[in-house]
């Protein structure tokens, strides 16, 4: 017989009936394999909730969430007749799903299941086995008093509306547009620049392959702006949202381009005519120039241009208006304003990318003071054939070639001032620059200095080694200055990088003509009020958190957002395309589905016990709450509720009151897990 | 027939109750009329011997209020519960502390301290504090002892019914005494609530109530708020809106916040109710700003709650969840 077998587990503890509630409760204590029962004894706390009162029944076993663990409680709920089950086990995000499905087949109604979280915050949490096994006991007694003031609830079904809003045109939210209009669903794709393609259109070459970024992104822009499934919504910007998953309603602002789409055949003779020539911070990354009406580059989609009325001259003075003169179409519309777009939307991608770190920061590597210290997106925009110097490496002078390179890694990355994470995509972006520069200066020295290199993908250690065989110096070591203050002849009219080699153990100065420093990637910084827009959390460094790290990598913890890309963390283009398809296909699983069952947690208003003090009614993340004035009492609309609890909580006379998180059930609940609190002693005499 | 009796005691309280129960006007005539008095300390001299000496169950219906301070009010407390058929919490200090219950935020020393010692007015040259055990010709005498807890009285006793309110509203008392005069049937016994509403305050309040968001507090000193416009919102941490009705909204309709001397609604905590709530309508810390941002500014808004304990607890304290600080006396 197999050892693991439901009649093998231990110590069944029959506590007698005669429950105060009249409720039959079973606890199941998990061991995890060890990772409870090496620090929790489980066999106590089984036997111990088996003495608790409306205890039926409980056992220990390890591994509940294996199919026997749950026919070891399907069984009991059959022959014992419990109506309440307790699973002391690992964290709900876990395995309450998994346990009240097992209910819910033995036929109990799955709300009268309550998860005890031994493992995340009792096991793991402490080696003090004596403490995590009292503290297992309370979270046992804690579940079991709540679960038997539990109710049955039946869940909700929403449709789902089969549209779909990303947010965000980079490679991640083109991948996800693309995939979700090829499954044949709408797709409204709305981003704040004036073209789709975010930074990878900025990009020459991409590692470790050396394609050309263009000729893998381009095709797909084209596709996004022709396919009959995707609204484009370019120059626009996401203003609120409403609603929840299944039906979201989204205003959109499509600020004005100044240009007639329908007319513009995307000639460009207004850029070419434009007589204002400023320098282009955005796409260029200030290395090139742009005119006031402009497109990012030639290939953008889509191909209207637009205008940048704060350098435009016609806007600044009123005069010029030589766009308007040379366009063939008619296409310069100056009076256009803003416009705004509702869309009805079932689920919401994020994809909003990154920011590239201000390499200012780090004042030491002298970026923005030494003229020939670059930032690693400066030097692809320079390697770019169709960038600023239309492909050739040269000084900040556009002419001087460099013969000595210095590559800085980890700028702003691994490093405690800034940002401890490392931005995983700039060692091998740095390995590609290396490459690039051999390739466009043959004679030239490349030097990279590296805290480690990571190279963990797919051909990126091959590529690592291709770089070394050409001849590049790896020098390990984080770079302690960039200077221009040379110590002896040999370094005068360069840049001295002065860095411990330590591999070496040595301090060395290396005299090279350009720097590139590799920026990591931050978060943006918007991105806070992004995620408040959109219901959803940020982690410390701003990037939006999924709702599990490993299993759940695209989706949030509020239904119907997800998210895809960078925004969610450093990634480079292969992992960004993986979540962009990722997040597309849990949408287009969901749109499936049609409908969609929803939790039934949700709050509602005891209108006789509102007193109309309206302190609910802005709190709601989901504008659930409305207020009737004419009855001066509040409530809340069901289908709108997520069950969140911010007005359960809020509500100062109690009339408020969230399904399934009722006041009795968490307060019994905290009752039970303060069971060998000593009473307060409320009485002490004066000493005498 | 005999008339049925009546009873009134003052335990630790300021009397207002007494005050408020005379306010009923000539009603009180009427009750001089349907009840033989048997004890009521504050109107005529009767002595605990004499309570003693009455069969248990003799009061038909006892006022109890105060709170339970010391050992006497105690000996009382349980005196009157084995004579009286019904025994009423009158006024907050009986229901649930009020006043008196604050000191639970300290201990006894340094309540002696700051009224005997540290007190401006007085001359503390000598040293004099109450002696709880004093010897004089006639031998040795003894005060009641004072207790660490200040308690409600039914921590102490089971009680019937509460009228809170400090004081209870004279309307809502002579409601409450025609009822019984015209032997009306009373709510089933069980620390009942009688005497006012079951909604918040906010329900009779006529104030206009606006969606909330405070960006500072003020004290009552600091503003004159806007007449017609709920306090709440102007910064005013008016305790309504986690206050049991019954006053009629008196103090808010002239501008003054309400307190919450009717205490919290049915088996709330009347100050982690209102201070939640307080909670969610500030508006500081917008989601644009980093956490530390968020909690820097949040906390700047909060600054300017001054007294919280003394705010959201000033009746309930020593009925609340809490009871009472736990105090290291630093000087002991």
């Amino acid at each position: 017989m197999n050892a693991e077998t439901p009649d093998r587990a231990r110590h069944a503890h029959h506590a007698t009936p005669g429950a105060e509630h009249g409720e039959r409760v079973g606890v199941y204590v998990c061991h995890c394999g060890h990772n409870i029962a090496n620090t929790v004894a489980v066999e106590e706390v089984a036997e111990w909730a088996g003495q608790q009162p409306n205890v039926i029944v409980a056992r220990d076993y390890k591994f509940m969430c294996s199919s026997l663990g749950q026919e070891l409680i399907e069984q009991d709920i059959q022959q014992l007749g419990l109506n309440r089950v307790v699973v002391a086990a690992c964290s709900p995000h876990m395995h309450e799903k998994t346990f009240r499905t097992a209910c819910q087949r033995a036929g109990l109604n799955p709300y009268l299941f309550e998860m005890a979280n031994i493992r995340e915050m009792g096991s793991w949490a402490t080696d003090d086995r004596e403490a995590a096994t009292q503290k297992a006991k309370a979270q046992v007694k804690g579940a079991v008093d709540r679960a038997v003031r539990q109710q049955p609830l039946e869940p909700l079904y929403v449709d789902i509306n089969p549209n779909t809003l990303v947010v965000g045109g980079g490679i991640a939210g083109l991948t996800a547009a693309l995939e979700l209009a090829n499954a044949g669903y709408h797709v409204y794709l709305v981003e704040r620049d004036s073209s789709i393609g975010g930074h990878m259109a900025k990009l020459d070459k991409t590692f470790p392959t050396l394609d050309c970024a263009a000729c893998i992104l381009t095709p797909k822009m084209v596709d996004v702006a022709n396919h009959p499934n995707i609204t484009l919504l370019t120059w626009s910007e996401v203003l609120s949202v409403h609603g929840y998953v299944g039906n979201f309603t989204v205003r959109v602002r499509k600020k004005a381009r100044f240009i007639n789409e329908e007319l513009c055949t995307g000639c460009g003779t207004c850029v070419e005519k434009c007589p204002v020539r400023i320098i282009d911070q955005n796409f260029e990354v200030g290395l090139g120039y742009r005119k006031a009406v402009y497109r990012n580059f030639p290939q953008a989609v889509p191909k209207y241009p637009v205008i940048d009325t704060e350098h435009c001259t016609f806007f600044q003075r009123g005069k010029c208006r030589a766009c308007e003169i040379v366009c063939p179409t008619d296409a310069i519309d100056f009076n256009q304003k803003d416009t705004f777009v509702d869309l009805e939307v079932g689920n919401i991608i994020l994809a909003t990318g990154y920011e590239q770190f201000d390499a200012r920061r780090v004042s030491q590597y002298g970026y923005g003071r030494l003229a020939n210290v670059f930032t690693s997106m400066e030097f692809e925009r320079m390697v770019n054939a169709a960038g600023p110097t239309a492909g050739r490496v040269v000084l900040r002078d556009g002419v001087t070639v460099p013969r000595r390179v210095g590559i800085i890694h980890c700028v702003g990355s691994r490093d405690k001032n800034h940002h401890e994470y490392c931005s995983r995509a700039c060692c091998m972006a740095a390995l590609k620059f290396a490459h690039l520069v051999h390739e466009r200066v043959p004679e030239a020295e490349v030097f990279n200095f590296y805290i480690d290199i990571r190279a963990s993908g797919k051909h990126y250690e091959e590529f690592y080694h291709r770089v070394l065989a050409e001849g590049t110096h790896f020098i390990r070591g984080r770079v302690a200055e960039v200077t221009d203050a040379a110590r002896g002849p040999g370094e005068e009219g360069q840049l001295i990088i002065q860095v411990e080699d330590t591999l070496i153990g040595k301090q060395r100065r290396i005299p090279v003509d350009m720097v590139i420093l590799m920026a990591g990637m931050e978060s943006r910084k918007d991105a806070r009020q992004v995620a408040a827009l959109f219901g959803l959390g940020c982690d410390y460094d701003g990037w939006f958190t999924e709702r599990h790290a490993k299993l759940d990598p695209v989706v949030t913890m509020t239904e119907g957002i997800l998210v895809a890309g960078a925004c969610q963390g450093p990634k480079a283009i292969p992992e960004s395309v993986a979540q962009g398809s990722a997040a597309a296909a849990r949408v287009a699983g969901m749109i499936g589905q049609r409908v969609m069952k929803m939790e039934p947690v949700r709050a509602s208003i005891d209108a006789s016990s509102c007193s109309g003090c309206r302190i609910c009614n802005n709190l709601c993340p989901y504008h659930a709450i409305t207020f009737h004035e004419d009855r001066k009492v509040s409530e809340v609309i069901t289908a709108l509720c997520q069950g969140c609890g911010a007005c359960v909580a809020a509500c100062p006379s109690a009339a408020i009151s969230g399904a399934h998180f009722t006041r009795d059930q968490v307060l019994a609940q905290i009752e039970g897990i303060l069971w060998d609190a000593r009473q307060p002693e409320v009485l002490w005499l004066e000493p005498q | 027939m005999a008339k049925p009796t009546f009873a009134m005691y003052w335990a630790a309280s300021c009397g207002g109750c007494e005050i408020s129960l005379l306010n009923v006007g000539e009603l009180i005539l009427d009750v001089d009329a349907a009840f033989d008095v048997v004890f009521w300390p504050c109107v005529a001299d009767f002595k605990y011997q004499d309570v003693e000496g009455y069969p248990d169950g003799f009061i038909d219906l006892c006022l109890f209020n105060g709170a339970i301070r010391n050992s006497e009010n105690e000996e009382l407390a349980h005196l009157l519960r084995r004579k009286s058929k019904t025994l009423v919490a009158f006024g907050s200090c009986a229901y649930e502390g009020c006043a008196p219950g604050l000191a639970n935020l300290t201990t006894n020393a340094a309540t002696m301290r700051t009224v005997y010692t540290d007190s401006l007015t007085t001359d503390e040259t000598r040293g004099n504090l109450p002696q709880p055990v004093s010897q004089v010709p006639e031998g040795e005498i003894s005060i009641p002892v004072l207790y660490e807890t200040v308690r409600s009285l039914d921590q102490v006793v089971p009680v019937d019914y509460i009228i809170p309110g400090c004081p209870p509203e004279a309307r809502q008392i002579a409601a409450v005494l025609r009822a019984v005069l015209n032997g009306m049937p009373l709510p089933a016994p069980g620390g009942t609530i009688i005497g006012a509403g079951n909604v918040a305050l906010c329900e009779e309040c006529p104030l206009a109530k606006n969606v909330k968001q405070i960006t500072r507090f003020y004290r009552p000193y600091e503003i004159v708020p806007d007449p017609g416009i709920c306090l709440l919102e102007q910064g005013l941490v008016c305790m309504g809106p986690a206050t049991r009705s019954g006053c009629g909204a008196l103090c808010p309709q002239v501008g003054m916040r309400c307190e919450g001397c009717y205490g919290p609604l049915d088996g709330q905590d009347q100050g982690a109710r209102m201070l939640a709530a307080v909670a969610s309508v500030v508006a500081a810390g917008g989601s644009h700003l980093d956490e530390h941002a968020q909690a820097r500014e949040i906390a700047a808004v909060m600054d300017t709650l001054v007294d919280p304990a003394g705010t959201f607890y000033r009746f309930s304290l020593a009925h609340s969840l809490l009871r009472r600080a736990r105090v290291a006396d630093s000087s002991a």
